[in-house]
């Protein structure tokens, strides 16, 4: 074996800023949106600040209107709906198939710069003043009311959801075309089946949510009456179609984050997933039904009763299939041989989390109870369980498991651990108290606020400097690993799956000789999949 | 009671005892596999944690009666849940027909609120005690939420069309009142207080010579003619000349009003259509929209002429027009 790998392979920025590895590819997609999280963590923080006392001190409301607006945007479009797709997804679905790359290794890095393109467009919206409408954007305040830059957001918004679709197009294709000899769709990875029905919803849903867009630039910027009722609009059909995106979005962010856990449960708990068939046919379950369920946004919008009724119904149908991946994680734990590194704790936090974030998501289903507590911080808490409890966790936890195979580097064991464990304390600290206020009837989006609810927002406040804390740790120690750590030999973890079987990091062209799959995934009980 | 935990809001209406039982039950449920799980966990990773290197654990494949019984308890209780949730809804979507009508208008940054009786008033809704009420809301600008945590209930006011919610208080007492859809810059500054009375109480500040109205707005809301919403609406009627056209009277070139509203409209395209306050609405503001059976597109819309409280006043008049 020679030493040459995807890294050292050529040097220089044009060998990255025009490469068609799809490794490598994935490696800017983690410098862009590491970056992208970070500025949205920082606006984050600047929310917690001002919501430290009752009055407003930080900034002034405009401001932070713009604030949680652009937390929003940059957090949902430009991090978490990319995150583990375009990063782990884009470096592992190829070597977890046992193919040399991605089927269209072009469009591939034509995506990245669709990404940052459409990145661009926003930033510029964000750091020329500002948007001020809510990531949600809700009609005829974006068409009419704002007076923020809210045509540039949208069109950074519109550009990078090209991304999302040829990203899932992409994927897609490969599963289907370019698996390894013998590696039948029920011998696949859980994350394959994950990625796959993320890039379902990439390609079903996306352009909705692009076309929505325009409609409000259009009206905004031409006086069409789409959506504003003075001008024969409806701004009722502007949630409809925004949700019809951004209800199976949520899938987009937590789905990919499955995947990651069924991976790092089997591996850390040296067992085959309890149920294979079920989690994976669940996802592609998840993925559909996940496009019936939009109104339950919707139930004090003044929409029909009789539909209010149907979503909520469905709703509560679409939780079961999740209800069963929890069970299924648990189970698989039964009669293992569990080992604690970081990526475990990282899965088994996400368990943890996510149940409550499902449990919560219980609530708002039923109708009488999502009455009082819709646009409150209870909201605010049970989706940030979901999205960033669940889907960030399962990131943190995949880059944590798969980092020796991309760098070729080991981080500090000790140090990972606690980080994992700052993360999940301060992250139960930040969002655990905004359940009771929002129960109390704290409506969101409130730059000021009654005197009675300033406890339990210092609580809040304090988690978020701990979680933020929580995520400079990994950011310092992995940084660090990429010059001092030690080298990664080419299965850490005594993982089984296709991409431990070649050396970390794996050179251009994946694999030395194509692998011949022979048995199912997850061996790690008596023979192995033979690869010759 | 509950309220005295710090965790639950006062709970002032027939409703939000309900709200707070099922509350209490999903908090039950939740807290029950929240714990089942984080327990099998614990227990799991004690029990099975690894102990030598080149440990191979027996291969467990899954078990279908396990999971079609973790698939089908979870869903029993999930429709549990889903009935007494829809059921709690249906009660909210159904006023009773003795409930007071209250008029809601929503606008960048201010509730305005009429009472039927004239009485106006901003960022605060005086009602009575023991006696359900029925608000009618809309927006002038965007979309705002009438959230009164206090009686579990919200409900969007959407600029264009009406939206209703009904509550019944149950203590004397000042509640907060809410925007809860986010509408711009003072978002967070629109909010105010629902006042609940004695009945003896509210009949008195109704007609103006009680107690004083409390607030910053107070001088404008005693100010405010003490005129009914239906008489001002029939003086609208007149200076509109409404009455020009909608007569009833053979030839006339519009139809009668007097007992059009709740009645099934015969409309020029075939259809029919109900009538209510939606439906009055659109008329008056887009004529064309829907032609009664046996009359022209004649009608000019009333479109910028007219406001949303001068709207709710015309509509208010026309429901007491009655066929003779
Ligand atoms: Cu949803
Ligand atoms: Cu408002």
């Amino acid at each position: 074996m020679s030493d040459t790998n995807y890294l050292n392979v050529d040097y220089g920025i044009r060998s990255w800023l025009l490469t068609v590895d799809h490794k490598r590819i994935a490696l800017l997609y983690l410098g862009s949106i590491t970056v992208m999280f970070f500025l949205g963590g920082v606006f984050a923080l600047m929310i917690r600040l001002e919501l430290l006392t009752p009055a407003a001190d930080v900034v002034q409301a405009d401001t932070y209107n713009k604030l949680f607006t652009m937390h929003g945007i940059i957090m949902v479009f430009f991090f978490l709906i990319p995150s583990i797709p375009a990063t782990l997804g884009n470096f592992l679905v190829p070597m977890m198939i046992g193919a040399r790359d991605l089927a269209f290794p072009r469009l591939n890095l034509a995506s990245w710069y669709i990404f940052l393109v459409g990145a661009l467009f926003t930033l510029w919206a964000v750091f020329t003043g500002g948007v001020d409408t809510g990531w949600t954007f809700y009609t005829p305040y974006s068409t009419v009311g704002a007076n923020t830059k809210v045509i540039p957001a949208a069109v950074g918004i519109f550009i990078n959801g090209f991304s999302s679709i040829l990203t899932g197009l992409n994927f897609i294709v490969t599963i289907h075309r370019m698996r390894a000899p013998g590696l039948t769709w029920f011998r696949l990875p859980l994350f394959i089946w994950a990625t796959y029905a993320t890039s379902v919803i990439f390609i079903l849903g996306t352009p909705v949510i692009a076309i929505t867009l325009a409609l409000v630039g259009v009206e905004r910027a031409f006086h069409i009456g789409i959506f504003d009722p003075a001008i024969g609009g409806d701004p009722i059909l502007f949630q409809h179609l925004f949700w019809f995106y951004s209800h199976p979005a949520v899938y987009i962010m937590i789905l990919p984050s499955m995947g990651v856990v069924s991976e790092l449960i089997t591996c850390f708990a040296r067992k085959s997933p309890f149920g294979y068939s079920f989690i994976a046919i669940s996802s592609l379950a998840i993925a559909f039904l996940g496009f019936l369920v939009w109104g339950h946004h919707m139930f004090v919008s003044g929409q029909s009763a009789y539909a209010s009724l149907i979503f909520s119904f469905l709703s509560f149908a679409v939780a079961i299939p999740s209800a069963v991946k929890v069970f299924n994680w648990t189970a698989t734990l039964y009669r293992g041989s569990i080992a604690f590194q970081a990526p475990m704790l990282y899965a088994l936090g996400f368990i943890g989390l996510f149940t409550i974030g499902g449990l919560t998501g219980l609530f708002l289903a039923s109708l009488g109870l999502d009455v009082h507590v819709h646009d409150t911080y209870f909201v605010v808490a049970h989706f940030h369980y979901i999205m960033v409890g669940g889907a960030l966790m399962g990131y943190l936890g995949g880059i944590h498991f798969w980092w020796p195979k991309i760098t070729g580097r080991m981080y500090p064991e000790t140090l990972s651990k606690i980080a994992a464990l700052v993360v999940f304390l301060g992250f139960n600290l930040t969002f655990f108290p905004q359940f009771i206020l929002g129960y109390l009837g704290m409506p969101r989006r409130y730059h000021v606020y009654p005197d009675e609810f300033q406890v339990l927002n210092v609580m809040s406040t304090a988690g978020a400097s701990v979680l933020g804390l929580g995520y400079l740790l990994p950011m310092g120690y992995l940084l660090w690993s990429l010059r001092y750590g030690a080298r990664a030999p080419a299965n850490p973890w005594q993982a089984t799956g296709l991409e431990w079987q070649t050396p970390s990091p794996p050179p251009t062209e994946n694999f030395v000789v194509t692998p011949i799959v022979t048995g199912p995934a997850y061996c790690y009980a008596g023979e192995e999949a033979e690869v010759v | 009671m509950l309220e005295k935990l710090g965790l639950f809001p006062a709970a002032a209406s027939t409703h939000a005892g309900r709200v707070d039982a099922l509350y209490l039950f999903l908090i039950g449920v939740s807290a029950f596999f929240a714990i089942l799980i984080a327990t099998l966990i614990v227990v799991f990773a004690f029990k099975y944690r690894r102990r030598s290197d080149d440990e191979q654990p027996k291969l467990i494949e899954g078990s279908l009666a396990l999971e079609l019984t973790w698939s089908i308890v979870p869903f029993g209780i999930a429709m549990l849940i889903f009935l007494w949730g829809a059921q709690l809804f249906v009660s909210l979507k159904t006023p009773p027909k003795n409930a007071l009508d209250v008029f809601v208008v929503g606008r960048q940054w201010m509730w305005k609120v009429q009472h039927l009786e004239g009485r106006r008033e901003i960022d605060e809704l005086h009602v009575p005690v023991g006696r359900p009420v029925k608000l009618t809301l809309t927006s002038e600008d965007v979309i705002h939420s009438f959230f009164v945590p206090a009686f579990r209930i919200k409900q969007d006011a959407v600029p264009g069309r009406y939206t209703e919610e009904w509550f019944e208080a149950t203590a004397v007492g000042s509640y907060h009142l809410f925007c809860s859809q986010y509408c711009g810059t003072e978002h967070s500054r629109m909010i105010g207080r629902v006042v609940v009375m004695e009945p003896a109480d509210y009949q008195a500040w109704l007609s103006g010579d009680g107690r004083p109205a409390a607030g910053a707005n107070a001088a404008l809301a005693t100010n405010a003619a003490a005129v009914s919403v239906a008489t001002a609406g029939e003086g609208l009627f007149k200076d509109l000349g409404c009455a020009t056209c909608h007569k009833s009277k053979p030839g006339a070139l519009g139809p009668s009003l007097a007992g059009v509203f709740g009645s099934q409209v015969q409309l020029q395209s075939g259809a029919s259509v109900a009538a209510d306050e939606s439906y009055l609405r659109e008329s008056i503001l887009n004529p064309d929209a829907k032609i009664v059976a046996g009359y022209q597109p004649v009608m000019p819309t009333f479109q910028g002429q007219v406001s949303e409280e001068d709207l709710l006043q015309l509509i208010t008049y026309i429901k007491t027009l009655r066929s003779s």
